[in-house]
């Protein structure tokens, strides 16, 4: 497989077929038991700092006194030894500005300027979720590695996110790899799917890898998938896959498998 | 207090009663090491608070036993023995609490082990020694008003280092202390970051409790930090405030301890912990809420405020709707 920028591929399959560890590889903090990988040219993990990552989450809790914007930053320099130098002149208030302004910059087009203020542990699911794609956007990224980033939001929370990462991905030419359970809320935008299962890999268009046909093929076991009138997909028959392409989004009865 | 202090008594010219606590050399070395002690264990405190290792804290002040009681037993200062004792207590517990993704309850049930094991060896050691150990009581209960210069300098010189260490491992140790995931994909060292932490946590504690006494640690190094991050979550500002806080404390603890019959650490400890009700209970916090909501509707780049909010500012009731 592989991504071209400004691509966005879902990175799908059942609980423990490999997702999240597929982005470590791909982070270069676990190395490939076989075969090759190639990251924005180099070996993997020589340039995570062109790599926005966004761990599998990760909520932070009332008791967390940072501000949204604070973390944000973290992302920018906060891997950097020493502190920045208080002062408003010269090249250090230079950078200072710069930084600053890159984190404004950030949080207005991930849509958080209302509450980026605010302790991140009072902040919602889904503002929470719009700050940490902030900071993983904060270096201006050429791949975004996004691990479940759709989890525990409700459904209109989903599909702005969605709407707003594919917006990133168009807009300023990022590749996006997105983990997730649920391929619905990105239909409408997807480039591609890898979908992984007992070891194996299918990639491409939607229409294409979730078929009754493929997946069958590739569980080895009779899965079938329908089409909802208004274009959702539900999968029925996956093994060890107790609540995917969850029963929420099946509004008719009768439908949840 | 001092025989040559005979019932002082506060005056109503606070100019008049300052200049004669400052009259003695006492106290002067006193309010030194308190402010050295104030500043470093805020700073310190600050991180240790935000990254939820308050037992860890703990366990290093009991290190004072185990120290106390080994360097009487080879014939060296206490104050060595703490340090040492912590020291290792710090890298045993950096050893125990570290791995990938550690679960809390995890981690402490490590750290309470460290803590036992360390005092039974100090036990070990006591009855070894055989003797009765005259420094112990000193480091439980603190000297504050016998600092002599030569304990000064020490402070000083260990506050010096301490914060250039964390000077220049702060903004690391800050994304890893709140976010490791991501600092690690990023290449901060999270590990090392952490140990490196608790060594310093273990400096500060061995040098706080020279002045406040092994049991009264906490008055500076958890109170001023949690009251701090009660009132901001803005890193700098909370800073600040802590070492604010501090000093604040200690200077009125010691002052108040010069005209009365009782310890000092007895005030400072509850100065500070009067401080931060007053503030919990202004601040609302007690049902989850803070005053960055009630403060702040300025746009997420705000600059940097040059004077810190008032503590207690005029929180709408809001809190306990919300």
């Amino acid at each position: 497989m592989g991504m071209a920028r400004g691509d966005f591929v879902a990175l799908l399959g059942a609980n423990g077929s490999g997702k999240s560890t597929l982005l470590k590889v791909v982070l270069g903090a676990l190395p490939l038991a076989a075969g090759r990988i190639s990251v924005l040219g180099g070996r993997a993990g020589a340039e995570n700092s062109m790599i926005g990552y966004l761990p599998q989450r990760r909520t932070f809790d009332q008791g967390t006194r940072l501000r949204g914007s604070d973390l944000v930053r973290l992302g920018l320099d906060g891997d950097h030894w020493g502190l920045p130098l208080p002062v408003a002149w010269g090249r250090a208030g230079a950078r200072r500005r710069a930084a600053r302004e890159r984190v404004a910059e950030v949080i207005e087009m991930v849509g958080a300027g209302a509450y980026a203020h605010r302790p991140i542990g009072e902040c919602s699911g889904g503002e929470q979720q719009r700050l940490l794609i902030a900071q993983a956007l904060v270096r201006r990224p050429e791949l975004l590695l996004l691990d479940e980033p759709l989890d525990s939001l409700d459904l209109p929370n989903q599909a702005a996110v969605v709407a707003l990462v594919h917006e990133i991905c168009r807009g300023a030419g990022v590749a996006v790899l997105l983990v997730a359970h649920d391929v619905n809320p990105m239909l409408p935008y997807l480039d591609r799917v890898v979908y992984l299962a007992g070891g194996n890999a299918v990639e491409g268009p939607v229409d294409q890898v979730i078929t009754s046909a493929t997946l069958t093929g590739l569980y080895g076991l009779p899965v079938e998938v329908l089409r909802a009138s208004d274009g959702r997909l539900v999968v029925i028959g996956q093994p060890d896959a107790p609540a995917h392409h969850h029963d929420r989004h099946v509004h008719a009865p009768g439908h949840a498998g | 207090m001092p025989a040559e202090v005979v019932n002082p008594q506060l005056g109503w010219n606070p100019v008049r009663d300052l200049s004669e606590v400052l009259e003695y050399h006492f106290m002067v070395n006193a309010l030194l090491a308190g402010s050295i002690v104030a500043i470093t264990a805020g700073l310190v405190g600050w991180l240790m608070v935000l990254r939820r290792e308050a037992f860890a804290g703990h366990t290093l002040s009991m290190m004072a036993f185990p120290g106390a009681s080994g360097a009487a037993l080879l014939g060296i200062p206490a104050a060595w023995g703490y340090f040492g004792f912590c020291g290792a207590a710090a890298l045993a517990i950096g050893r125990f609490t570290s791995g990938e993704r550690r679960s809390w309850s995890e981690q402490s049930a490590g750290i309470g082990a460290v803590q036992a094991l360390a005092l039974a060896t100090g036990f070990l050691f006591l009855s070894l020694y055989g003797g009765v150990l005259g420094d112990l009581e000193n480091l439980l209960f603190g000297t504050f008003l016998g600092v002599s210069d030569g304990q000064v300098l020490v402070l000083l010189a260990v506050a010096v280092a301490t914060l250039a260490v964390l000077g220049i491992v702060a903004r690391p140790l800050l994304f890893a202390s709140v976010d490791g995931q991501v600092a690690q994909a990023r290449g901060v060292r999270v590990r090392m970051l952490s140990t490196a932490f608790l060594l310093l946590l273990g400096l500060t504690v061995a040098a706080t409790s020279q002045v406040t006494g092994v049991l009264l640690v906490f008055a500076l190094l958890v109170t001023p930090a949690a009251t701090a991050q009660a009132i901001t979550a803005r890193p700098a500002l909370g800073l600040v405030l802590t070492v604010a806080l501090g000093l604040l404390v200690v200077w009125l603890g010691l002052g108040i301890a010069y005209f009365s019959v009782y310890p000092a650490g007895f005030f400072i400890a509850t100065i500070s912990f009067a401080i931060y009700v007053a503030v919990r209970v202004a601040l609302g916090v007690l049902p989850g809420r803070s005053a960055d909501r009630a403060a702040g509707l300025t746009p997420p780049p705000a600059p940097p405020a040059p004077s810190p909010p008032a503590p207690v500012p005029p929180v709408p009731a809001r809190g306990v709707i919300a």
